[in-house]
């Protein structure tokens, strides 16, 4: 695939380099809000529209985009599959023919079919940003933790990050492979083993794979606790009633990092059953830190796709 | 009294073995004379084949027509017309149309369609059980007796084992082949293309090799407990191959075909999420191809065959999971054989005709595939050199659902004659 930043909006994290990555991330920190004050509305986007269009149901993540958008000064629409006639059986194709037809500025997409904004990016003239294909790439996702990490942590090169849970079923973690790799960050990726593909070790440089959630987090400079998506299992593919106990990240674990570990979550977080409350809610957790930088990678990202 | 006669073309008829430049002078429909300069009397049509090879007509083991029940994407005519087109006179129909082929009554029903408006011979394939649901047994005397020539529920694979031997014995008595689409469906389930790297990359989820290996396995071992003749539809995996080998090696009979698709383009070729790469079985791996591309020449795989698939736009127009699996492949199946078995230098042409003529009609047991004199004239005529491009937007298939449109080839059919009618030409001739 070409690099499928310009003009064709953000489809993955996968086909972008490493240099677009850090301008994007470069521009972000621009738009973090100075500690303590409430943000300013800016008009760089003055004029412009942009569309949410979430085929599957997400509040932080649209929430997010929408916030991006108006602080940028843009227009936005948010639709939602219920009650739009996408769920009156209209195709994809032709819902974005119509909604392409009123000429937005951009589209803001989430679907629950892995490529969908692929797909459709070959037929339709407005540039598309992913906010989460199926089981691909979630990039916005990506991008707001290396920002995050960053924050804390000053660089990406040289860390350790763990993911652990289903990874197989996420886009977060492929999202976060694609980049983290691209950096130069050391990768291990930790699940069960039904959900663990080993392929995932082959698709991108510096990628480990285990089974022991111990091995994962203990030289990690990053723990990143996905979330355990009940509504991807198309079959038994793990118990579920012993997960918490193998995989779930609880305090005791956090004996046996490193002193310094960072916590994520993409979020929504299940309490209970890929973490606990305490660690959720310790110092170490970076959670609402990528909440509040979502809002200002999604911000350089619309500022990106828009320009002129 | 018609007459045609077929004038300095390379004529390769692997089922005698000749391969040199000869006259074919076709009478009534029947090859009457195969020599060298045959006197063409006056008012007789004449087709100058120089430079061109004159081999029995094609024939395609397996096409979906998808008449009756879905004719917005194909018809036997259309269908038929694909065929010709692609240099096949012969082509055999899988049974999964609406109402399904499983009893006399829609076999009759296809066979008096194709005598009215096909243009190439057409032999339909019975299902295996009622309604392909895999349970009960269909109508399979009275349907070979209505002229099915095989047995399968290709696409639905039967996974009762118990079944599958039932109906390896009903087969072998009626001494016709079953043909299985090999896929265990647990495993298979909710794939959408190979697994492997490419399907983890991109977020797909994955149908693994095993799904076929599995199968194979399975009606290997059945067909040497009942003695049938077996055959395995569009293999693609490695290991499957190695399988029918083996199995040949123990003498069992078994046969295998292979589609352009799986022998030509693999899963990191497809163009990420385009639904005209979806088909089943997946495009697997280089080592795949590697391994079907020397079962084609060893033996182990008797024909090449299409799959023909079509499906109507709107139905590829989705997103890549919810699209239907499969693509159209007539026009292509040549191009891509020389491209890829030829050219490459892994075949001769005589082993490439053979793909397509007397070793698929002897897997069907089909009277076709041959250019004896006394044999009905059905001949495909194909050059080997000339460069042309493959625009299925012309295509006399009603669907379009192809990885191949716009692809340059070198070599394709020229001339498709049935019962010694021309019924396809190319253009610019």
């Amino acid at each position: 695939m070409s690099a499928e930043m310009t003009p064709k909006g953000l489809l993955d994290i996968e086909s972008l380099t490493r240099s677009d990555i850090e301008v994007i991330l470069e521009r972000s920190k621009e738009f973090q809000p100075p500690r303590g004050e409430t943000f300013r509305r800016l008009d760089i986007l003055r004029g412009r529209t942009v569309v949410n269009l979430f085929f599957e149901s997400s509040t932080r993540t649209r929430t997010s985009f929408e916030i991006a958008a108006k602080r940028l000064g843009a227009d936005v629409l948010s639709i939602t599959a219920a009650g739009s006639s996408i769920s009156k059986g209209e195709s994809l194709v032709d819902t974005l023919n119509t909604l392409g037809a009123m000429r937005p500025d951009a589209i803001v997409m989430r679907h629950s079919a892995s490529g969908a904004p692929h797909f459709l990016s070959r037929y339709l003239p407005v540039p598309i940003v992913n906010a989460g294909d199926g089981t691909h790439e979630h990039p916005t996702q990506a991008l707001l933790d290396a920002l995050t990490i960053t924050d804390r942590r000053g660089r990406l090169e040289g860390l350790r990050v763990a993911i652990i849970g289903d990874i197989a079923h996420s886009r977060v973690a492929r999202s976060n492979v694609f980049l983290l790799s691209k950096f130069g960050v050391q990768i291990v990726l930790c699940g069960p083993a039904s959900l663990l593909p080993r392929e995932m070790a082959k698709i991108a440089p510096g990628v480990e794979l285990t089974g022991d959630m111990v091995e994962a987090i203990r030289d990690a400079d990053v723990i990143m606790m996905l979330r355990v998506q009940l509504e991807r299992q198309y079959e038994a593919a793990f118990p579920a009633n012993e997960y918490f106990q193998f995989f779930g990240l609880r305090l005791e674990h956090m004996e046996q990092a490193k002193p310094d570990v960072m916590v994520m979550h993409p979020g929504p977080i299940n309490r209970g059953r890929e973490i606990s409350s305490e660690v959720a809610d310790s110092q170490r957790s970076a959670i609402l830190n990528q909440v509040e930088n979502g809002i200002a990678v999604r911000m350089a990202v619309l500022e990106r796709v828009l320009a002129r | 009294m018609s007459r045609l006669l077929i004038r300095n073309g390379r004529v390769i008829d692997p089922s005698s073995g000749t391969d040199r430049v000869y006259d074919v002078a076709v009478e009534d429909g029947i090859i009457r004379q195969v020599g060298l300069d045959i006197a063409g009397a006056g008012g007789i049509e004449q087709f100058d084949a120089t430079g061109m090879v004159v081999a029995p007509g094609f024939v395609d083991i397996h096409v979906h027509l998808r008449e009756p029940g879905f004719e917005h994407a194909e018809t036997i005519e259309s269908g038929s017309r694909a065929a010709a087109a692609g240099g096949f006179t012969s082509i055999c129909c899988m049974p999964n149309t609406q109402p399904v082929n499983d009893n006399a009554t829609v076999t009759n029903y296809i066979r008096a369609q194709a005598e009215r408006y096909a243009v190439v011979n057409v032999y339909p394939i019975g299902a295996i059980t009622k309604n392909s649901a895999g349970e009960e047994l269909s109508a399979i005397a009275s349907m070979k007796q209505a002229g099915a020539v095989a047995i399968s529920d290709d696409g639905r694979p039967v996974m009762n084992a118990r079944v599958v031997r039932r109906a390896m014995e009903f087969a072998r008595a009626l001494d016709i082949p079953l043909v299985e689409h090999c896929e265990d469906l647990h495993l298979s389930a909710g794939g959408d293309m190979h697994e492997g790297l490419e399907s983890t990359r991109l977020g797909l989820r994955g149908i693994p090799r095993s799904s076929e290996d599995v199968m194979v396995a399975r009606d290997l071992i059945l067909a040497e407990l009942t003695g049938c003749r077996y055959h395995v539809a569009h293999i693609s995996s490695h290991l499957s191959v190695e399988m029918v080998r083996f199995a040949k090696s123990r003498g069992l009979r078994v046969t295998a075909e292979s589609t352009p698709h799986h022998f030509t383009i693999a899963d990191r070729d497809m163009l990420p999420y385009d639904s005209n790469y979806k088909m089943k079985p997946p495009l697997r791996e280089a080592c795949d191809i590697q391994a079907v591309v020397e079962g084609l020449t060893d033996g182990t795989i008797d024909a090449i065959a299409t799959d023909h698939a079509p499906h109507p736009g709107a139905e590829k127009m989705q997103e890549f999971e919810r699209c239907p699996f499969g693509v159209i492949g007539l026009e292509t199946a040549l191009p891509l054989s020389l491209e890829h078995l030829y050219y490459t230098g892994r075949m001769n042409l005589t082993q490439l005709v053979a793909l397509f003529t007397n070793r698929p009609a002897a897997v069907m047991s089909l009277p076709r595939g041959t250019l004896r004199e006394g044999a009905v004239a059905d001949i495909t005529i194909f050059g080997t050199d000339h460069e042309w491009t493959y625009d299925v937007n012309r295509s006399p298939s009603k669907s379009r659902n192809t990885p191949f449109h716009g692809r340059k080839f070198r070599g394709g059919p020229v001339a498709t004659i049935v019962g010694g009618k021309i019924v396809w030409k190319l253009e610019l001739l």
